[in-house]
């Protein structure tokens, strides 16, 4: 296909992303790194079919602070992607497609991400 | 009106509802997962400092196993439908994308079922 020399629009690098395209990436993003994360899990619940020695390193390498990073942010975007997935189920039954209702859940989808991964960390640290 | 082709009709070809069988499996594993990985981030915090034994005795519990099994398929199903669909996007050469289609499947099918066969031996004792 010739395009000769047209403006490619919009340009990526140029141009600012509303809300609703930053939070669809998003969504995308977190869908990705927990795919990746699927590795790790594998590795943990495997690692106790090989018995008592195998699962102790599992565990010191999920305790680890290495260990740690990865966990958290699993449940970061576990609660970011679980929270905007509701959002997407709702929009499935036709509702909230209003440019005001997707800012405004938009915001309250974000809210309730940061919230919930805050509140499990600490009841988990009780 | 059918919003048919006069060669389709003549074809007797028509919907087999096939068309939104992706769709409605990741919705129905996206509505799975909001109970299931709620049950199981919850359940990690139960695990975190667990010896192999106490994985065991936790695993011992029927309705944990079954949790987990769930879990485990629901989450590798949805991983697979939502990377298949950031492949289509993003890979644009028909043969790469096929090629990395096979590679996420079966990569995912290997892990899926190494997961599950490995919460079999804990729990049944092998």
């Amino acid at each position: 296909m010739t395009t000769g020399k047209r403006p490619l629009s919009p340009h990526l690098q140029v141009y600012k992303m509303p809300m609703s395209g930053i939070m669809s990436i998003s969504h995308r993003i977190t869908g990705i790194i927990m795919s990746l994360g699927l590795a790790f899990f594998t590795y943990w619940i495997v690692a106790a079919a090989y018995g008592p020695e195998a699962f102790a390193t599992a565990q010191a390498v999920m305790s680890s602070w290495f260990g740690m990073i990865i966990v958290f942010g699993w449940t970061a975007c576990l609660f970011y992607h679980l929270v905007n997935g509701l959002r997407h189920l709702r929009w499935d039954t036709v509702n909230g497609l209003e440019k005001e209702d997707l800012v405004a859940s938009g915001r309250v989808t974000i809210a309730l991400a940061v919230i919930l991964t805050v509140a499990f960390w600490i009841f988990a640290a009780l | 009106m059918k919003m048919q082709s006069k060669l389709g009709q003549a074809r007797h070809l028509g919907s087999t509802n096939n068309g939104v069988h992706h769709w409605w499996m990741q919705r129905l594993t996206a509505i799975a997962l909001v109970p299931l990985s709620l049950w199981f981030v919850f359940s990690l915090i139960g695990l975190a400092d667990a010896d192999h034994d106490a994985y065991k005795d936790w695993l011992g519990d029927h309705g944990n196993m079954v949790f987990l099994c769930l879990f485990i398929f629901a989450m590798f199903y949805h991983a697979v439908l939502g990377l298949q669909v950031v492949i289509e996007d993003y890979v644009a050469n028909e043969g790469k994308k096929i090629f990395f289609l096979i590679l996420m499947k079966l990569t995912a099918a290997l892990l899926g079922f190494t997961c599950l066969t490995a919460v079999f031996r804990v729990a049944f004792g092998g």
